[in-house]
């Protein structure tokens, strides 16, 4: 299989007054294409800034970031937005969709930025496509306050597949939904996973990370584990399983 | 990014807070408008001018008695009775670019008619006064040198008086008392509206100034003398030799003041025209001060703004948005902000001085070019107060501002 990201000795530190914080230290790391990760750790552990350099919202102190074979450790700033806009699809904890702007009009975003101009027509066909493939097309004109918080999560997931990035990056992407509608989005991330979409997801959820195929896990901004994920959960299944529960206890009818 | 598409999201963003963005223009509005009222308001008072200077006739050289400043004490320009009828004769006589004169006597009346009366000024003049002032005669006509010559009881009157004599409309051929003597009517003038000096030029009486000095107010002075040069050329010249001639015929030695004044119309035009100069330089000023202040309403909206949008401008450098991209959007707002400011004041400052013109019955005329000033400054008022709002929207870090809160 041929590599997405290869992280190889990436250093990070910052400097905050008289100290220096590590935030991540020599970390290599490679995740090849239609792969599925979840990067965990406790908070101070690096993992959000292990998120910004793959997201190439940051760049690493040392060491050398291939994004699907090109160097991207050494970019500027509008480079660097030009490889977010083509080649990384973000899905945010805080959903982070523009208010009173249409789903639609959210999802359209990215494609604002393509540097080849593309006519309007073709950015709503596409727009509608990425909504139809998160399941929410029918509230493509509804605004993010007329939204549940999994609605929007899929307007988000659904923005950030529009411009056919090589991986998706989720920060959190459960961490302000409850416990059904959290599987219901993982299993969004499984069928995009299974067609094909590399993943990669930040989270401190040790469940959720168990719908994933592989589990980064990150201490004092080391990697301390990676491993392949045993039981892996099904989105299908457990869904069905909380269903019953509910029907058990009369919740649903 | 399409400029379609970044003008689409700049008046969104503008939609989204009606009042504040009202109120942010209400700055250029009041100002643009102002000056554009003034600019209109002071551009019909110049044309109104210009007009009266030339109602005075062409070619004109005005010569009054008296001077501005004699021996260093300021004099009036009347009644210094230092020109004579002869001096008038001799301006004709010997100075070649002069063509006409009409020696010239003022003085105020009561005057009858009928059972009416009414008070006006008279005016002695020689026959050439109406050719020269180029005022022609709605009925009747101007009487003759053989008027002049035997002191003629005739008269012409102006259309205020005649209204107010002859309330019945026929004029020509009547009597009408001076000072209890009796002159014939000859000829009606055609209005002439206003004077530089705001007069009403059609509250007269004309009659030779011959019957005017031995007929009704005695002596033998003038008030003034109108010369008619022959060509807009020949003014200066015939300006200079009119004083040299009459500093000769006064024996006015070299070192003393002139006991009189010679004024051509260009130089009258020029002095309504350095006042309305100032009028404008004044204006640009204003122009200046209140764009200014417009402008800074904008950039503190801006500044807002850019502050309030934090996170958003974070999710747009989080899917590929360029800092140029973000600091045109920001600049693109502040322009239309500006822009539409701008137009609105351009309306509202028209249609104040047409109000103002309605209702004060004064003329105004707005300037074409004033538009299209207006129009350039006020984009160019968002596009520099606007800049520094932008400029900092688009360095921010897209990490910090998804942050934000």
């Amino acid at each position: 299989m041929s590599s997405i990201i290869q992280l190889q000795h990436i250093d990070k530190t910052y400097h905050t007054g008289e100290v220096d914080v590590h935030a991540v230290r020599d970390v290599s790391l490679r995740i090849d294409k239609g792969e599925f990760v979840a990067i965990m750790g406790a908070s101070g552990s690096g993992k959000s800034t292990m998120m910004n350099i793959l997201g190439c919202l940051d760049r690493p102190t040392k060491g050398q970031y291939l994004l699907g074979g090109v160097d991207v450790s050494g970019l500027d700033r509008d480079e660097l937005a030009t490889i977010r806009n083509q080649k990384i699809g973000f899905v945010f904890q805080g959903f982070n969709l523009l208010s009173r702007t249409s789903a639609r009009e959210n999802v359209e975003l990215p494609m604002m930025y393509i540097r080849k101009s593309t006519s309007s027509r073709e950015q709503h066909e596409r727009a509608m496509r990425a909504l139809e493939t998160v399941g929410i097309a029918q509230r493509a004109d509804h605004h993010p306050n007329q939204l549940s918080g999994g609605q929007q999560q899929r307007v988000a997931i659904a923005r950030a597949l529009v411009n056919e990035p090589a991986m998706l990056l989720a920060d959190e992407p459960t961490g302000n939904l409850d416990t059904q509608t959290s599987i219901e989005l993982m299993g969004v991330f499984q069928k995009l996973n299974d067609q094909g979409i590399t993943i990669v997801m930040v989270t401190h959820e040790l469940d959720i990370a168990s719908y994933t195929r592989r589990n980064v896990i990150m201490r004092d901004g080391k990697i301390v584990s990676d491993l392949p994920v045993g039981k892996r959960l099904l989105a299908t299944e457990e869904l069905n399983k909380l269903r019953q529960a509910h029907e058990a206890v009369q919740l649903v009818p | 990014m399409k400029i379609f598409a970044i003008l689409r999201v700049a008046a969104r963003a503008l939609r989204r807070n009606k009042l504040r963005t009202i109120l942010t223009m209400l700055g250029m509005i009041i100002g643009v408008g102002a000056v554009i009222a003034t600019v209109s308001l002071g551009n019909g008072a110049k044309a109104q001018v210009e007009a009266q200077i030339a109602s005075l006739g062409q070619n004109v050289i005005l010569i009054f008695s008296g001077s501005f400043t004699r021996g260093g004490v300021r004099s009036g320009w009347n009644n210094a009775g230092t020109l004579s009828v002869d001096d008038a004769l001799a301006i004709e006589r010997e100075i070649p670019d002069v063509t006409v004169v009409s020696p010239e006597i003022r003085s105020g009346t009561q005057i009858a008619a009928g059972n009416q009366n009414w008070s006006t000024t008279i005016l002695g003049e020689g026959q050439d006064y109406l050719d020269i002032r180029q005022w022609p005669l709605a009925e009747g006509s101007m009487f003759t040198a053989l008027d002049v010559r035997r002191e003629g009881k005739v008269a012409v009157v102006g259309k205020t008086v005649a209204d107010q004599l002859y309330p019945d409309g026929n004029v020509v051929g009547q009597v009408l008392r001076i000072k209890s003597v009796p002159f014939i009517v000859v000829g009606e003038l055609i209005p002439k509206g206003l004077s530089v000096m705001g007069s009403d030029q059609d509250d007269v009486v004309i009659v030779p100034y011959t019957s005017a000095m031995k007929r009704l107010f005695g002596g033998s002075n003038l008030r003034g003398i109108t010369a008619q040069a022959s060509s807009a050329k020949a003014l200066s010249t015939a300006q200079e030799e009119i004083t040299d001639l009459l500093r000769q015929r006064h024996r006015i030695t070299p070192g003393h003041d002139d006991d009189f004044t010679v004024r051509t119309q260009e130089e009258i035009a020029e002095a309504a025209n350095s006042a309305s100069q100032t009028m404008r330089l004044l204006l640009a000023g204003i122009a200046c001060v209140s764009l200014l202040v417009g402008g800074i309403g904008i950039m503190n909206i801006m500044l807002v703004s850019v502050t309030e949008r934090t996170r958003e401008i974070g999710i747009r450098m989080a899917v590929g948005a360029h800092g140029r991209d973000i600091l045109m959007q920001f600049l693109t707002e502040a322009v239309a902000l500006s822009v539409a400011g701008g137009i609105l004041g351009i309306g509202a400052g028209v249609g104040g001085a047409k109000f103002f013109a309605w209702l004060r019955q004064w003329p105004a005329l707005t300037p074409v070019d004033w538009i299209c000033y207006a129009f350039l400054m006020s984009a160019m008022v968002g596009i520099f107060f606007g800049f520094y709002p932008a400029w900092k929207a688009s360095q921010l870090d897209p990490i910090d501002a998804l942050r934000y809160e």
